[in-house]
């Protein structure tokens, strides 16, 4: 059983606790909507995710 | 036998690449393109793999690291001579042109008055896109002058070089979807319609999936446009003409499948990983066009595209 991990939300500070997520992963904040990497899991820390530019994609 | 993945952030698809890697007990890494650093001196840490799945969510990353992966020898999937002709879409085109593949009527110019007289030309609604972009982004249907007259403006004024390359297709009456298929090597593997009430179906603009049928016509203009820019693990999207049928918009080298995948049940992510194991095996051959076979340009004949076509930079003295 994978354990709950929690971070604050470097946006609004609201404490989110995520389960099941990898490194590199986009999650919203459920309280501000910000978009959100997890650029590390142990300890579980949230950043800015980057914003889309001209190129993303397929 | 040691793969690596290129990737940016973790979408679903690569959730699933990873998870059918895990799976299958495949020795691999994932590789960080914003950590990552090549040194052209040092192919050691990136030569250990045998071959590389490139999932970069961005364009230059993902090109310019295969660029210089090919250029030490790694295979890669796809390889960066497919994403230079289908990252581009100007190139796509041109290439689709060359194998004598049916697409909508393009025309390209360089300023916007040049720009507005191919498009008075062809007249109205007319399409404008970035030649480098993806999922429905900057996209213009142009109705009137007065529109392309703006559009050329706001394009010339407020973009980057690129938008300067004014890339104007007509405009086809598509029955309300389009067409989105993946084709893995020489077959067409499974195919969606994208529905929308917008002109834009992109699944990422609001575009709805269902399933489409892979008939023998399908299969065989999507399997030549894969052909056409250099073969691999592609995205095919074709368009519904009333007149003409199939035509080909674009093909994409690095897809997203998070429709196609639950839409068809085709496992798409296992696909893909068999493709680059076979590929890091050897037992799927993956060559560079290349610079030293030079080579006579031969008008719309089904060839291979050449990087150089008679020009050999080596032989200057």
């Amino acid at each position: 059983m994978s354990p709950e991990l929690t971070a604050s939300c470097p946006e609004c500070a609201a404490e989110i606790t995520l389960k099941d997520v990898m490194q590199g992963e986009i999650v919203v904040c459920p309280d501000c909507g910000v978009d959100l990497e997890v650029t590390s899991i142990e300890p579980l820390t949230l950043d800015l995710a980057p914003m889309e530019e001209e190129d993303w994609g397929e | 036998m040691k793969i690596g993945i290129l990737m940016s952030r973790v979408r679903v698809e690569e959730k699933m690449l990873l998870s059918t890697l895990d799976q299958l007990g495949v020795h691999y890494d994932r590789i960080d393109d914003g950590a990552a650093q090549l040194d052209l001196n040092d192919p050691a840490p990136w030569t250990q793999y045998d071959a590389i799945l490139e999932r970069s969510v961005s364009f230059a990353r993902g090109l310019y690291t295969t660029q210089i992966l090919n250029a030490w020898g790694v295979p890669t999937v796809n390889m960066a001579h497919v994403a230079a002709t289908c990252g581009d879409k100007l190139v796509t085109s041109a290439a689709l042109s060359r194998a004598g593949i049916a697409q909508p009527r393009l025309k390209v110019a360089f300023t916007p008055e040049s720009a507005l007289e191919a498009i008075e030309e062809f007249g109205y609604p007319v399409v404008l896109k970035p030649i480098v972009g993806s999922w429905g982004r900057l996209l213009s249907k142009i109705n009137d002058r007065d529109a392309a007259e703006a559009i050329l403006e706001h394009k010339d004024t407020l973009g980057s070089y690129q938008h300067s390359v004014f890339y104007i297709q007509e405009y086809i009456e598509k029955p309300g979807r389009d067409i989105r298929a993946m084709v893995v090597g020489d077959q067409t593997v499974c195919a969606i319609y994208r529905s929308s009430s917008h002109w834009i179906t992109n699944t990422a603009r609001g575009g709805q999936g269902e399933m489409c049928p892979v008939t023998p016509e399908l299969n065989e203009i999507c399997v030549a446009a894969a052909k056409a820019v250099g073969g691999g693990v592609l995205a095919v999207d074709i368009l519904e003409d009333p007149n003409r049928g199939f035509l080909v918009n674009e093909v994409n080298h690095t897809m997203e499948f998070h429709t196609l995948a639950p839409t068809t049940g085709v496992n798409v992510a296992g696909l893909i990983v068999d493709f680059t194991l076979k590929v890091a095996k050897g037992e799927i051959r993956t060559s560079i066009p290349s610079a030293t076979q030079p080579e006579t340009v031969k008008p719309r004949q089904n060839a291979p595209l050449p990087v150089y076509a008679g020009y050999n930079p080596l032989r200057l003295r």
